[in-house]
């Protein structure tokens, strides 16, 4: 059954996709694209970075499922003490800006690893585990344990309810995480810019290069057409594969489904998990031991510095970073929510049209943040339109970047929804609109809390989209965190610790409090 | 959160008005200070303006004391909003695809090594402050009278002066001792195609030894152990030992300045002397200019910040703000700069024009030869 709405809760979506992203991109392309840029095809080098590229993202994106699913299982099904501070701890690495990550893991592994595969992949793992952990386990707490109960009363052992009953139920959201995670390390920027060498390098850097160092549009056009096209592969694949292999369940109230830990196998993955968790936090807890090491000893004084605004037009005083944060976050969540909770309905009340605008708001992850950048510069910068310099393009960047994150979140939980439910609404005579806020509504506003901490989480987090947007006179956070880490002394690299650590804090208080929105009568079905 | 935000919009609007009557006064001024042709005429820029906003676009290594902002406003009318646009490719890069409708006013921190891909592309409406004309004219070379250069800094190789003492070598004192066994293992370097430095770097090695006899050098530079990382942080805080770094490696390519820096930005109590020392051949000097971006609604007040960057003032403040030098000579040093900044005596340049020429080609070139 199709609500007769669907084709409207499309609209949204492709008008401010078309308009925010499609339209700059290809404006960008327009003007870059020529015969000259195809050189860079012919080139052994780009070749190097392509088969790079794909190679640290399949290792990434498999290390970081193989990891990712116990932990899932653990945080989302069983019932132990501590429960949420190991979710958080898990997905506090998400929500940190590369920049301090960097710094972070730089100190912690051997010198020998710097520049090296290895090192990119770690921190790809640590970065994602995040991205496995909610969307799957967003999807798992709300499995109906009784499909288990039942194929463990007949008999079966553990290992046969997963195969069997589990992991059938749970492969969509698997694939929809594999497939985000994939996406997020084969356009990796960041991580790759500072962990990586000059050797291990990915399409999205030498975009960046050919296009910031080089000016070469014609080259960086070229690649930014073949990194989409990639994308657009994977995202085609994917999406078959995820239609195919979805089953339509009823979902069960999210405490409900909680158990304790009894079994010998459930204790082997929460140790697991337990482990990851702390080897999670590590990073974490070296910036908060550098943020106190002053000199030789410990003291207060990168923290006292914060509260200071310094002589110079860089000292912008943390208070100021801070609000302008959480003023861009306020307004990116919004943006998120509303257009990737209408992407969501749409696609999931639609057949063709809505596969067609999954893929189109998964593009964006894949494309290249330089390119958009520039080409909302060139876009809109004719007044009345005229963006640029304006706080707004800020929030909008990110809100491109959150929405597919959004989309993943719902999405799934969504087209499980059993349409028996819609069809005994329909002939208890209540009218399209009212079934959809009865059955959808409740389902959808639950995910949407889930999807509003991860839109929170890219955009205080975010640094790659937003540093080649328009910039305002007020830094973000992890820029600002930036622009003091790439300065010398302990006085810049301790106040950027102090100051790394109040954005975690920042983020998952957040995150709590946007996952804290939901509708009143969330959980009620 | 959402109070903030109106703030900003409030603030908006009145920056919107402003720069609207501003737009009717420049209008005024733009007939007067621009002949038929387009060139300029020599027009006085007025001492005193009537509120108006100018946007400065720069990098994000920008930065000046507060109060001589404030200072400039109280005392000519005119606030400058400073939009920091990345790093210098970047600003100079967006300058020259926004060419004639400009974000801004006036930009500051397009330098040397990217000169003349600005000329090209039409990003100035050419103007030199009057302020400029003790500049020394090797500051000047290829400015085409389109830009004033405002400050000048080396990138040098810096050397952990502890590191040398304690293991008894003796400091390298040429870009040709750093090929020689004994320092083998020793030097990092930034990457070409993606650090600042290390581009200068590599342009420095091409000023000495040539287009024909870098590379060569680059070959026994990689022999004999050069470490390449992405950029300046993962180089001088990561894998050098002095300055604070936490690595291993006693050289590095870095700025003259470092040393002085290292000081003031050390916990208290400071040090009284740094832990590294610079080898001053082989530096390649940096020049930063700035200029009117063409198209701007406000060309006399845009002047009018160029001139303010060249004023006593702010040129005595550049060292300890951005850790460069001013352009204009005379300017009094802080003492932290006078005692431990060096100052090569015969700096390596190349000219911009073949810099931005060869660039990519270079670069590609030194990759091969350095990295694969």
């Amino acid at each position: 059954m199709q609500p007769p709405s669907a084709w409207w809760f499309g609209l949204l979506p492709v008008a401010f996709v078309g308009v925010f992203f499609a339209w700059p991109l290809l404006t960008v392309l327009h003007r870059g694209l020529s015969p000259e840029g195809l050189d860079v095809l012919g080139s052994a080098a780009t070749w190097r970075v392509v088969r790079f590229t794909t190679v640290q993202a399949l290792l990434s994106t498999a290390l970081t499922v193989a990891l990712g699913l116990p932990a899932a299982y653990a945080v989302h099904r069983l019932d132990f003490r501590g429960r949420r501070l190991v979710l958080s701890m898990l997905t506090v690495p998400f929500v940190l800006p590369t920049v301090v990550v960097g710094a972070a893991f730089r100190a912690l592994l051997p010198e020998s690893w710097t520049g090296t595969l290895a090192a990119i992949v770690v921190a790809h793992v640590f970065f994602n585990i995040a991205v496995v952990v909610r969307v799957v386990g967003g999807f798992w707490t709300h499995l109906d344990h009784r499909w288990e109960d039942a194929a463990r009363t007949l008999g079966a052992g553990p290992l046969t309810v997963w195969r069997t009953v589990t992991w059938p139920l749970l492969r969509p959201a698997v694939l929809a995480a594999s497939a985000l995670v994939f996406l997020f390390t084969f356009t990796s920027f960041g991580v790759v810019l500072v962990l990586g060498g000059p050797t291990t390098t990915t399409i999205e850097v030498e975009i960046y290069r050919r296009t910031v160092q080089l000016f070469d549009l014609p080259g960086a056009a070229t690649l930014c057409v073949l990194q989409i096209l990639a994308v657009l592969l994977v995202l085609v694949v994917a999406g078959r594969l995820q239609r195919r292999l979805s089953v339509r369940q009823r979902l069960a109230r999210a405490s409900v489904a909680l158990r304790p830990v009894r079994a010998a196998a459930d204790r082997t993955v929460l140790a697991v998990t337990l482990v990851e968790a702390v080897l999670v936090a590590l990073p974490v807890l070296a910036l908060v031991a550098q943020s106190f090491r002053v000199g030789d000893h410990w003291g207060l004084d990168w923290w006292r510095a914060l509260g200071v605004e310094g002589p110079t037009t860089r000292d912008v005083a943390a208070w100021d970073s801070i609000r302008v944060s959480l003023s861009y976050a306020a307004a990116a969540v919004l943006i998120a929510v509303v257009v990737g909770g209408a992407a969501a309905c749409a696609i999931a009340y639609t057949r063709r049209g809505g596969d067609l605008l999954d893929t189109g708001l998964m593009l964006p992850l894949g494309t290249s943040a330089v390119t958009v950048g520039f080409g909302l510069l060139i876009t809109f910068a004719v007044p009345p339109v005229d963006l640029r310099g304006s706080w707004i393009i800020v929030p909008i960047g990110q809100a491109l970047v959150a929405i597919p994150l959004v989309v993943r979140t719902v999405l799934p939980v969504l087209r499980s929804l059993d349409p028996r439910l819609r069809e005994v609404a329909a002939t208890l005579g209540s009218s399209p609109a009212r079934t959809w806020r009865s059955i959808d509504l409740p389902v959808l506003s639950r995910a949407l809390g889930v999807g509003a901490g991860f839109a929170a989480a890219v955009s205080l987090g975010e640094f790659g989209a937003t540093s080649f947007l328009a910039r305002t006179d007020a830094p973000t956070l992890p820029i600002q965190i930036g622009r003091l880490l790439s300065r010398p002394g302990e006085v810049n690299s301790g106040q950027a610790a102090a100051l790394s650590v109040v954005l975690v804090v920042v983020t998952a208080l957040a995150v709590l409090a946007t996952e804290r929105l939901r509708h009143p009568s969330a959980g009620a079905l | 959160m959402v109070p903030a935000m109106h703030l900003t919009s409030h603030r908006r609007s009145a920056v919107v008005l402003v720069l609207a009557s501003s737009a009717l006064l420049a209008a005024c001024g733009t007939s007067s200070s621009t002949d038929a042709s387009g060139s300029p005429s020599p027009t006085v820029v007025p001492s005193t303006f009537a509120p108006t906003t100018v946007t400065l676009l720069t990098h994000d290594s920008f930065a000046v004391t507060k109060s001589l902002l404030t200072d400039f406003t109280a005392r000519t009318g005119i606030t400058v909003k400073i939009v920091m646009e990345g790093d210098a490719g970047e600003l100079v890069n967006k300058a020259a695809l926004t060419a004639g409708n400009p974000e801004g006013d006036a930009l500051f921190g397009v330098d040397n090594t990217l000169l003349s891909r600005a000329l090209e592309a039409g990003v100035f409406d050419p103007y030199v402050s009057p302020a400029a004309a003790s500049v020394p004219s090797a500051l000047k070379v290829a400015t085409k009278d389109a830009v004033t250069p405002v400050d000048y800094g080396d990138v040098c190789v810096n050397l952990d002066d502890r590191w040398f003492a304690a293991h008894k070598v003796t400091p390298p004192t040429t870009l040709a001792d750093l090929t020689k066994p004994e320092y083998k293992n020793l030097l990092v370097v930034e990457n070409a195609a993606t650090s600042s430095p290390g581009l200068a770097f590599l342009l420095a090695t091409i000023a000495r030894y040539g287009e024909n006899g870098y590379l060569g050098y680059w070959g026994q530079l990689r022999a004999n152990g050069v470490k390449v990382v992405n950029g300046w942080t993962e180089a001088y805080e990561d894998t050098f030992s002095g300055g604070g770094g936490k690595g291993t490696r006693p050289i590095v390519v870095s700025y003259a300045s470092s040393p002085p820096a290292e000081i003031v930005y050390a916990p208290d109590p400071k040090p009284t002397k740094p832990s590294t020392s610079v080898m001053t051949d082989g530096c390649f000097r940096q020049v930063e200019y700035a200029g009117v971006l063409k198209g701007t609604k406000n060309p006399l007040a845009a002047r009018a910040v160029v001139d303010w960057l060249l004023s006593p003032a702010v040129q005595a403040d550049v060292p300890l703000s951005m850790f460069v030098l001013p352009a204009v000579p005379g300017t009094p040093l802080p003492k932290v700069f006078t005692d431990f900044a060096a100052t090569p005596a015969d700096p390596l340049t190349l000219d911009p024009a073949t810099i931005d020429k060869n660039r990519s080609a270079w670069i590609d070139a030194w990759d091969q030869v350095t990295l694969r």
